[in-house]
């Protein structure tokens, strides 16, 4: 090859086509997407609009969930955990009732990082929240979270105890303290009780918040 | 021109001569270059054997999950990713800058200049990185796939990179004859389209965040060209060096050559979305994402085509060679991980394959038994050239030869074949999940067997290449390479 400007030419113009293509069009045909209503109804012209009052989805990140977020995003669990579901008819996930529909691009609008995830090691968890609910589904993350193999006998999910501290009971239990029968290989001995730290709280609460129990006009969820 | 290179039907020999003044310039170039080249190479097999055990402590974690629990720094994210990191930005781009700007040096007959400032720029690459993957261990990592770098040692790495890449492209600059060869051509691709890839995805998923999945697109576009338009281009031209010079017989056809070059430029780019199949995506972008990915078979098809016609007939010759038996392995796993790469962004193949270990095993199968092969091989040609000296023994080469293979096949079939069941078991949701994790534990304690012979591979690399680097003795001044047969054997 003897005709260099052709060379660069070539070498530049590959990239900037799927560079325009792939990042820049879909920024343009979805990176400004709004929040929305569940359904639309229709205006006096017939335009689809937002009915007044009703709340606006997704909801945005914040609180305690947040700083969860960033314990899970420390923690690496997209290495072994998705967060999006896929349709109906193509793969398992509506079936396996990790999540009511499939998601879209709306659903991510509001999150600083998207963490899609490429890998189930372990279960999809877009709508975890949505599954293991309250203070019961508080109880069975922690516990979980400390030792897998309490919840989910075979997992070769880690355990996390790292994020709870071990310390002796120093008159009445704590009230936050996770609660381990006393019969399993994994109670602490008697006399101390198992805290989560402030770390193991958070990555909790954000847990509790992964859900997608709303519809959306383009993604309804259907009964 | 003619004295420094065969021309025969439009394709040449790079660089074969016996006229002294040409070996003579060769040396020049060789020794302008000789202290940072030396200087990327030990850091890559440094890196290559720290990011093997981060590996293996990742291998057995996911069978053994109460392996190395104690602290935070050892749990299965921060060991994957430190893994990912030291063996792609470690071991891959240093082994690049080593062995591809020393042939780009040779292709252009230009002598390296002010190779100390090269040597500088390397080691703050180096620094980067190691701030870099101590970071992401520490608590930092940002678990964007192929970016988990922290971003305070990201533009230290982005600089650096940069001015090992104008390096590349000065040599080229300040080139001797007007004839460009295939190889330049990939070089040059490679050393531009990585910086664009980094910075762009840095700024659009860390620095200013794109608004939801566009960051994933981004990510994608990033990734899958980190091996496609970075590691695949610089392995297809120190491939594309290598076979030639080695068996002392062109290129087989210049054309094949060109449209190799181009189809891969051009599809590969487009292919990477085809990690988001079935994901909150526009179909579009998908289904653009599967036609590059299927059209992917026309350059790899061209360039097996192209390689294993100028190797047809020289087999055995290969097989003595040290430097060709990892190259035509790695050539022959190019055609086979892209074919398999092709198929898996078919819908319904990715059905099953997606968000399995099949994937894993098939990012291995590219990144080490393609591109690690080959550019091993770049190793075992370059260091006699750069030190003067041969290889101390071929025992150790051998081991290392024959671990690699072994254990990178055991890897890709156990990955696979496990990673396939794991799917078609994850789609039924009559099974329950937590047996679809049992299901794929006989896979993943192979995948860790797989890890040791690796590592036993590695030792036997790294023992070999410090004896040459530091033992004086008699390998010093041995005078004749060291082959993997005498020609006796060779013919039995």
């Amino acid at each position: 090859m003897k005709s260099l400007p052709l060379l660069f030419l070539g070498i530049f113009f590959m990239l900037a086509f799927s560079f325009t293509g792939i990042v820049l069009t879909s920024h343009v045909q979805f990176g400004a997407l709004k929040q929305t209503t569940e359904t639309l109804e229709a205006d006096e012209n017939g335009k689809p609009v937002m009915p007044e009052g009703e709340t606006l989805y997704p909801l945005k990140e914040g609180g305690i969930a947040l700083q969860g977020k960033e314990v899970y995003i420390s923690m690496g669990c997209i290495y072994c955990h998705s967060q999006q579901s896929r349709r109906e008819s193509f793969g398992a996930d509506v079936a396996r009732g990790w999540a009511q529909r499939a998601t879209v691009p709306r659903d991510y609008i509001s999150q600083s990082r998207v963490l899609l995830g490429t890998m189930r090691t372990g279960p999809d968890l877009v709508n975890v929240g949505g599954r293991l609910q309250g203070d019961g589904g508080r109880e069975w993350h922690h516990k979980h979270l400390y030792n897998p193999q309490i919840t989910s006998v075979g997992s070769n999910m880690p355990p996390f105890a790292f994020l709870y501290k071990v310390q002796a009971i120093d008159g009445a239990p704590s009230a936050d303290a996770v609660t381990i029968p006393a019969d399993s290989p994994y109670a602490p001995p008697a006399g101390y009780e198992i805290i989560p730290t402030r770390r193991a709280k958070a990555l909790v609460e954000y847990l509790l918040s992964l859900k997608i129990d709303y519809s959306l006009p383009e993604a309804p969820i259907l009964d | 021109m003619s004295d420094s290179t065969k021309e025969t039907e439009g394709t040449v020999i790079p660089y074969t001569t016996n006229d002294s003044s040409m070996r003579a310039e060769l040396s020049e170039i060789d020794r302008s270059i000789r202290t940072a080249s030396v200087f990327f190479i030990v850091s890559a097999v440094g890196w290559l054997l720290l990011g093997t055990v981060f590996a293996l402590i990742a291998a057995i974690k996911l069978h053994e999950p109460s392996f190395a629990v104690g602290t935070e720094y050892s749990t299965f994210g921060r060991m994957r990713a430190a893994h990912l990191n030291s063996m792609a930005l470690g071991f891959g781009n240093n082994m690049i800058f080593g062995v591809c700007l020393w042939i780009m040096a040779r292709l252009c007959r230009a002598p390296i200049r002010h190779g100390g400032l090269l040597l500088i720029a390397g080691a703050f690459w180096n620094i980067g990185l190691t701030i870099g993957i101590a970071g992401l261990i520490k608590g930092d990592i940002t678990s964007v796939e192929w970016l988990e770098i922290p971003s305070y040692a990201t533009p230290l790495l982005a600089i650096s990179y940069i001015l090992v890449g104008i390096w590349g492209v000065m040599a080229f600059r300040f080139r001797k004859g007007d004839h460009v060869y295939v190889s330049q051509w990939y070089f040059l691709g490679a050393l531009f389209w990585f910086p664009w890839l980094y910075v762009i995805a840095q700024i659009m998923i860390i620095w200013a965040p794109a608004q939801g999945v566009v960051q994933s697109i981004t990510n994608w576009w990033f990734a899958h060209n980190v091996l496609g338009l970075w590691l695949t281009p610089m392995a297809l031209g120190v491939a594309y060096y290598l076979i030639p010079k080695v068996l002392g017989r062109p290129i087989y056809s210049y054309y094949l050559s060109v449209l190799g070059f181009w189809s891969l430029a051009l599809f590969y780019n487009w292919a990477g979305v085809h990690h988001l199949i079935g994901g909150p995506v526009p179909v579009w972008l998908i289904s653009a994402g599967i036609v590059a990915s299927v059209m992917m078979v026309i350059p790899v098809v061209v360039v097996a085509i192209n390689h294993h016609m100028t190797v047809v007939g020289l087999h055995r010759e290969g097989w003595r060679s040290p430097t060709m038996r990892f190259v035509v392995f790695g050539a022959i796993n190019y055609t086979f991980v892209s074919l398999i790469g092709s198929a898996m962004a078919l819908r319904d193949v990715n059905l099953v394959t997606h968000f399995t270990h099949f994937t894993v095993g098939h990012a291995h199968h590219g990144a080490y038994g393609f591109f690690g092969m080959i550019l091993f091989g770049g190793v075992y040609y370059m260091m006699p050239r750069m030190l003067h000296r041969e290889w101390p023994s071929a025992s150790l080469i051998k081991i290392h030869f024959w671990g690699s293979a072994l254990g990178i096949l055991l890897m890709v079939f156990a990955l696979q074949i496990g990673g396939w069941i794991q799917g078609l078991e994850m789609n039924n949701p009559e099974i329950a999940f937590l047996d679809v994790v049992q299901n794929t534990m006989p896979w993943l304690k192979a995948r860790s067997v797989s890890g040791f012979l690796l590592l036993v591979a590695h030792l036997a690399f790294a023992v070999n290449f410090f004896w040459m680097l530091f033992a004086a003795g008699k390998f010093r001044t041995k005078n004749t390479p060291t082959l993997l047969h005498t020609k006796e054997e060779g013919a039995v």
